[in-house]
């Protein structure tokens, strides 16, 4: 096995333990690993990210659902505008400093992890 | 579920949309606090139907991307079609662990995000 390919499979294990266990796509593990392991530039590592995450979001989502812990309709009800989001954020990163909003989003993610624990 | 609680999992929907194409992730890290505090659904269904959005959202994300060239359609599906392994691991220590410790360690992994979110602000502030 190339080390090219066993740095692939290291990221892939990662990104689905997290995936798993906290409902997320893993794309946090995926990003920064490319650029740091395979020398990705960071807007490549991010839509290469995208696409990994929709196999292991896929696969995670069946293992859950296994267990009985998948609410179809509510994850339609968060999920369609958050596709007009997606489709307005990848628009924004070709045109835009992505410093102000990355921030933004670091405040709104502190905030809702306080919610969530309290 | 109140009209307020509606608008709010809408608006956090859509911010988790712009999140996910701007930094290439799923957008759970805001779809899971917002099933949990706007639609009541505990940590655990939250968690798993976070994952079905998600599939949404890469899938629109990915191609988007791919017409701005930015994907590696070759690597991409290596990590996706080597992470079984990780996420059945994952997906049954969810499924072990109290609701109460997943609640911390998600809101541990989003402190990391922001905190990540915040060294890349810093950067291309530099840069």
């Amino acid at each position: 096995m190339s080390s090219r390919l066993a740095r692939l499979a290291v990221i892939a294990t990662g990104a689905g333990a997290f995936s798993g266990l906290f409902g997320v796509g893993g794309g946090t593990i995926i990003v920064p690993l490319l650029i740091l392991w395979l020398g990705y530039e960071e807007r490549e590592a991010t839509g290469t990210s995208l696409a990994a995450i929709v196999v292991i979001a896929a696969m995670a989502a069946a293992a859950q659902g296994l267990y009985g812990n998948v609410d179809v309709g509510k994850a339609v009800l968060i999920g369609i505008p958050a596709v007009g989001g997606v489709v307005a954020g990848t628009a924004l990163q070709q045109r835009v400093s992505s410093r102000v909003v990355a921030g933004c989003f670091a405040v709104l993610l502190v905030v809702s992890a306080i919610l969530l624990v309290v | 579920m109140d009209g307020g609680d509606l608008v709010g999992a809408l608006a956090i929907g859509f911010a988790a949309g712009i999140v996910s194409g701007m930094v290439g992730v799923g957008g759970g890290v805001l779809f899971v606090p917002g099933l949990v505090l706007f639609l009541d659904v505990s940590q655990l269904r939250a968690e798993s139907t976070s994952l079905l959005a998600i599939v949404l959202v890469a899938l629109v994300g990915a191609w988007r991307q791919r017409g701005y060239d930015n994907v590696r359609v070759r690597d991409g599906l290596v990590v996706g079609l080597l992470s079984p392994v990780g996420v059945v691991v994952g997906t049954g220590l969810a499924n072990a662990v109290s609701e109460r410790v997943l609640e911390l360690s998600f809101a541990a992994v989003q402190l990391y995000f922001a905190w990540q979110l915040a060294q890349r602000a810093r950067r291309s502030a530099e840069g």
